[in-house]
């Protein structure tokens, strides 16, 4: 492998440029994997049937703590790549872990969201709008899930490798991955939440 | 007892018993085969493990050509029942499957890997890459793509093929209509071949954007390079609606969700429309990579470059674009309103203006050629007519007030065959022809393959033509018999007549393959075509590593400017070459998918959770290896260059 040492370690090989680009493609199918989740909730969300609408189930605040945590989750990681760029393992390190472990938290959050949505008779088969909502948030938590165990594998990569052309690539690939969940949720946060709550 | 009524099959009958002894006979003989040959090391290292793009394309090749007998074998049956008035052959739940699995492995598992060989194989040496950008997924791709084949493939002898049409409206593909798994078969064995697709459309774009030869501009690439890459980004934006489609569709089937149901705030609409957002453009994903292929064939074989690259492009860019502006017009009929389906009916004939520029530009390219007739330009030339008479049918279904007379006839499917078999199947066949000295060697006998030309166009015309005219007369689709007194008992014995003609087409090639495999001459040099663009620059068949050196281009016609103006392709000396190592993981996950889908075809959780896990264990295990591959040495290239260039 030839490294071109005038690039940041995660460009500095042909296959991590390749990487990149490629993850960069595959964002935008992701794109239009969401993209089709929201167009299929705006179709359905009036269609409630029997069941509840979104403003009668909807709770603000763990929506708030789930936004705040994953929001500085994305922020903090951005800080872990800066430090894998001036070469500082162990702050990256720890930037990373603190990202995971926000991450978690929202996932916690979200879990808990999911059973009192159950609990006040809006599961999965209650109707079309409640069957879209949980696949949308489904989805997106699922992905979050993937990315936590993505993330630790990563680290125990950093942890036993140091930071080399190839976990430097992983990691800044994880990073284009989590800042992505992020701006979903914004997504999420403002056309599921805030408008179903009006 | 209560296993065997679960997965057996729920309208058993003699034909779906002899399958199923014959495909365990079959089964058997191939592992006894194997091991009596002692070819399993063979196979596992060289093929199955294999993550060279040439060995991919020609496995993408090998199930095509399975999968369209496949197909063949479900759409003589069909047209043998329909024959005549009244026919007692097959019955309606057996017309249901057989005309569903027609259209989905034809669609599916024949059209998109026979484009998939093609791209996988002739791309990287086009632009004269050593392979794809990310060889390891470009097996995965491939082997979900199997698995998903597969996974359909045995639905009819296990529990029972899908029923409600290629195209699973709900709600007919719900519980409530759709009994069987079969439907849980479809949801799965697009899902996962769909998956494969996806990450092929991405290696692809990566490979071409990023790999091109040195003096390569975009605009210097050949056509069909030009036609893959936006086959390519047409997936990347298509698949994914697929994907949540079919998502939705096994939850209303697995876990009685309400997607698309009538009740419960459920939208079957949302079900067609979803669907034919993904739909519409993968019939362009899988016409623009044929146009490629026979703007590559008609511009070697008229001896002149292709007339308007650039509107070729730029036409097929207009296409994709439009691809996913049209896809109302396959629901006319269904209460969309008057204002939209104005809007999709003006789409959908601009998609003709586009086209209409190919086709001219191809004419041109012939116009003031020199023509050879071989048989993948004998394929070609007949394309143009028949394609023609399926596009105008095109534009007059386009007219959606006029649809409601067409819509669901036979008139429907006269169109879509007239466009898609002249479109993609001859030029599949063309540039499996084209192709085949550099997979395998040797050329196609040529008087084999053109009568084989000559039947199966004729074949084709005798087969669609009369079913414009039972379309018009009133025969619907998908109907499994019809009275005496409808009349159209003629038109449709003209049809299973032109039938049969194309099976025997179709048998011709096979018989060609195997009489050339025997006789035909391994002294073809590297360039029997006296063709123009880089893949012709290396030997055949092609080595490992494609190029001993790679090759500078100054235009998109490299090789023909070497050999006429004295342009040097191969400066400087060999090196090391750097090559990624084979892998079984894919395999191995590709036979994981197989079992995860079928576990949830019959929603039995505990396999299902096993193989989930497996998946990931597979994706972790990936992400802990270190593999940096291997290198080629001087001496090897050497020796392999001498050799290959003694057998010349
Ligand atoms: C070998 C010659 C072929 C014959 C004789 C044939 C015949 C038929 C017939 C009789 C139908 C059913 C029409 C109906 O009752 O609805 C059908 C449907 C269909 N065919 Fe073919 N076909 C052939 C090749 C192909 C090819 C090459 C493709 C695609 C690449 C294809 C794609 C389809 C599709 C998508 C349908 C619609 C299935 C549905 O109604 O759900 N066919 N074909
Ligand atoms: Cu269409």
């Amino acid at each position: 492998m030839k490294i071109d040492h005038s690039l940041p370690l995660e460009y500095s090989t042909d296959q991590n440029k390749l990487n990149i680009l490629g993850f960069w493609i595959f964002l935008g199918a992701e794109i239009m994997l969401f993209g089709t989740l929201f167009a299929s909730y705006f179709t359905l969300v009036d269609r409630t049937g029997t069941g509840p609408t979104g403003a009668e189930i909807f709770e603000i605040a763990p929506v708030l703590i789930e936004t705040i945590l994953l929001l500085t989750s994305s922020f903090i990681i951005g800080l872990g790549i800066h430090a894998m760029r001036i070469g500082n393992k162990k702050a990256m390190m720890i930037f990373f872990g603190i990202t995971l472990l926000l991450g978690a938290g929202f996932l916690g959050f979200e879990i808990y969201e999911f059973v009192h949505y159950v609990h006040v008779g809006a599961g999965l088969q209650t109707s079309a709008f409640t069957a879209i909502l949980l696949t949308t948030l489904g989805t997106h938590g699922a992905h979050v899930t993937f990315g936590l165990i993505w993330g630790i594998f990563i680290l125990l990569q950093i942890k036993k490798r140091g930071l080399t052309p190839e976990t430097a690539n992983k990691s800044f690939i994880f990073s284009l991955y989590w800042h992505f969940l992020d701006v979903v949720w914004i997504f999420i946060f403002s056309f599921v939440y805030l408008k179903g709550m009006m | 007892m209560d296993f065997f009524s679960r997965f057996a099959v729920p309208h058993p009958s003699p034909a779906i018993y002899a399958s199923m002894v014959a495909i365990g006979l079959t089964v058997i003989a191939v592992i006894a085969g194997l091991t009596y040959f002692k070819k399993w090391g063979y196979l596992w290292r060289e093929w199955l493990t294999t993550v060279d793009h040439k060995r991919i394309g020609i496995m993408y090749l090998i199930s095509a050509l399975i999968m369209l007998f496949r197909g063949g074998a479900d759409a003589i049956m069909m047209r043998a029942q329909l024959a005549v008035p009244e026919n007692k052959l097959l019955d309606a739940q057996h017309y249901n499957e057989i005309f569903s699995t027609h259209g989905v492995v034809m669609i599916i598992f024949m059209a998109m890997p026979f484009i998939m060989a093609l791209m996988n194989f002739v791309v990287p040496l086009q632009i004269g890459a050593r392979d794809v950008a990310f060889p390891r997924l470009n097996a995965l791709s491939f082997w979900l793509f199997f698995a998903g084949a597969m996974l359909l493939n045995i639905s009819f002898v296990v529990g029972g093929s899908p029923d409600a049409g290629w195209t699973s409206y709900f709600p007919l593909a719900g519980n409530e209509f759709s009994e069987s798994v079969g439907t849980n078969y479809y949801m799965f064995a697009l899902q996962i071949s769909g998956l494969g697709t996806l990450m092929t459309g991405i290696n692809m774009i990566t490979t071409i954007l990023k790999m091109r030869a040195p003096g390569m501009t975009m605009m210097k690439m050949p056509m069909f390079t030009w036609s893959s890459l936006v086959a390519n980004i047409i997936i990347v934006f298509a698949f994914p609606v697929l994907t949540v489609a079919l998502l939705m569709g096994t939850m209303d089937r697995l876990f009685a969700t309400n997607f698309f149901t009538t009740s419960n705030g459920g939208m079957d609409m949302l079900w067609a429309n979803l669907f034919w957002v993904w739909g519409h453009p993968e019939v362009y994903i899988l016409i623009l990579p044929a146009f490629g292929i026979y703007s590559e064939i008609i511009s070697t074989f008229s001896k002149r470059n292709l007339y308007g690259y650039k509107s070729m492009v730029g036409s097929m860019v207009i296409i994709s674009l439009l691809s996913f502006l049209v896809w109302t017009h396959h629901f006319f009929t269904m209460g969309q309103g008057a204002l939209t389906n104005s809007i999709f009916s003006i789409t959908t004939m601009a998609i003709a203006v586009p086209t209409g520029v190919k086709i001219f530009n191809w004419l041109f390219t012939l116009w003031k050629g020199k023509i050879v007739i071989t048989t993948p330009m004998l394929y070609s030339i007949l394309f143009l007519p028949t394609f023609t008479i399926g596009g105008v049918t095109g534009v007059m279904l386009a007219m959606s007030a006029a649809d409601y007379q067409y819509h669901n006839t036979m008139f429907l499917v006269a169109h879509f065959h007239m466009v898609i078999i002249p479109g993609v199947v001859f030029a599949m066949l063309a540039g499996l022809t084209y192709y085949w000295p550099k997979m395998f060697g040797f050329m196609l006998n040529e008087k084999i393959g053109k009568i084989a030309a000559w039947v199966i166009s004729i074949s084709t015309l005798v087969a669609f033509m009369p079913m414009f005219f039972s379309g018009l007369d009133g025969q619907a689709r998908r109907m499994y018999t019809y009275s005496e007194s409808t009349g159209f008992g003629i038109w449709n014995m003209i049809s299973f007549i032109g039938a049969f003609g194309m099976a025997i087409g179709f048998a011709l090639i096979v018989y060609n393959i195997y009489y050339s495999t025997r006789y035909a001459s391994r002294d073809i040099g590297s360039d029997p075509w006296d063709a123009r663009s880089l893949e012709w620059a290396t030997h055949n068949p092609v080595p490992e590593y494609n190029f001993a050196i790679i090759p500078q281009v100054e235009s998109s016609e490299g090789l023909w400017d070497a050999k006429k103006k004295g342009h040097v392709l191969f400066k400087g000396d060999y090196e090391k070459i750097h090559m990624p190592n084979n892998s079984g993981v894919p395999f191995i996950m590709g036979a994981i998918f197989f079992a995860w889908g079928f576990s949830f075809v019959f929603g039995l959780w505990i396999p299902g959770i096993l193989t989930t896990i497996g998946i990931f264990v597979c994706m972790a295990l990936r992400s802990f290896e270190k593999d940096h591959g291997r290198y080629i040495s001087v001496k090897e290239i050497e020796e392999t260059e001498t050799k290959m260039r003694g057998a010349k």
